[in-house]
C-alpha cells in the first residue's frame, strides 16, 4: 500500500516540476521527488543510499537550484517548444514502452530485504579508483563553479593584482 | 490484479525516464532542462538500487548509485552555474536565442 502511494507521488511530483510555469516551485517539486525517491529507496532496502539521496538530491541540489533561480532570475519564456508537443508526447510514451520492454524480465526477481555487510568493504576498498574519481569530480565542481560564478570584473582584479 | 513491489518500483522508474525526457523535448529554459535531467537520473539510480537489490547484489548497486548521486550533482552544479553565466553575459535563459550564437 505504502508503494503504492509513494509510487503515485513520485508520478505526480515530477510531472508538476515539469509543467509548472514558475521555476522556483518547480524546484520544490523536484525536491519533492526526491525525497520520495528516497523513501521508495529505504522500503525496498536500501538505507545508505536512501539517505545519501535525501540529503543530496532533496538538499543540496534544491539549494543550489533555489540559489541559481534568484541569481538568474524566472524570466518567462514563450511556451514554445522546438518540437510539438504531441510529438514529444510519443516519444516520450515510445521510450516508456522500451524501458518496459528491456525490464520485463527483472518483474520474476523479488525484491530482497536482506543486507549484505559489504557495502563499506565494496565502496572503501574494492572500489577505490570510483571513490577516487568521485573526490576529484567534487573538486573539479567546486573549482568550475567557483570561476564561473566570479565576475569577469574581480578577474580582471586579481590579474592585476597578481602582475603587480 | 496483484501488484507487486517490483513491479511498482519499475513503473516508477519507466514514470521518471518518461516525464525527465518529455521535459528535456519540450522545455526551452536552460534550468528547466536541468530539472528534466535531475529527474531522469533519480529514474537510472533507483533502477540500478533496484537491480542490486534483485539480484542479490545490494552493496554492488548502492555503490553505483552513490557514483551516480555524485556524478549527477556536480553536472546540476556546473550546469547552473553556467546557466546563471549566461543569463549574466546573453541576458536570457531562452536555448532558441543562445544557440543564435553559434552562427
Amino acid at each position: 500500500m505504502w508503494h503504492f502511494i509513494i509510487l503515485v507521488g513520485i508520478l505526480f511530483c515530477s510531472y508538476q516540476a515539469v509543467r509548472d510555469k514558475r521555476l522556483l516551485v518547480s524546484a520544490i517539486w523536484l525536491a519533492g521527488t526526491s525525497a520520495l525517491v528516497s523513501i521508495m529507496m529505504y522500503l525496498i532496502g536500501a538505507y545508505q543510499i536512501a539517505v545519501i539521496e535525501l540529503s543530496v538530491g532533496a538538499g543540496l541540489v534544491t539549494v543550489l537550484f533555489v540559489f541559481a533561480i534568484n541569481i538568474a532570475g524566472d524570466e518567462p519564456i514563450p511556451n514554445l517548444s522546438f518540437i510539438p508537443k504531441w510529438l514529444a508526447r510519443i516519444f516520450a510514451v515510445m521510450a516508456i514502452l522500451l524501458i518496459g520492454w528491456q525490464l520485463l524480465p527483472l518483474l520474476d526477481f523479488p525484491i530482497n530485504l536482506n543486507q549484505d555487510e559489504g557495502f563499506q568493504q565494496l565502496v572503501w576498498e574494492n572500489r577505490k579508483a570510483d571513490l577516487y574519481l568521485q573526490v576529484v569530480m567534487i573538486f573539479a565542481g567546486v573549482i568550475s563553479m567557483l570561476r564561473l560564478l566570479t565576475d569577469e570584473y574581480q578577474i580582471r582584479i586579481l590579474h592585476k593584482e597578481v602582475q603587480e | 490484479m496483484n501488484i507487486s513491489t517490483s513491479m511498482i518500483v519499475l513503473i516508477a522508474v519507466m514514470g521518471l525516464f518518461g516525464v525527465g525526457l518529455y521535459c528535456l523535448l519540450i522545455t526551452r529554459n536552460l534550468i528547466r532542462l536541468l530539472v528534466g535531467l535531475q529527474i531522469m537520473v533519480k529514474g537510472a539510480m533507483l533502477l540500478l538500487v533496484f537491480v542490486g537489490q534483485s539480484q542479490g547484489q545490494p552493496s554492488l548497486g548502492q555503490s553505483m548509485a552513490l557514483t551516480v548521486i555524485v556524478a549527477d550533482t556536480i553536472v546540476a552544479v556546473i550546469g547552473l552555474a553556467l546557466a546563471v553565466q549566461v543569463k549574466r553575459i546573453v541576458g536570457t535563459l531562452d536555448i532558441a536565442d543562445i544557440s543564435k550564437l553559434k552562427r
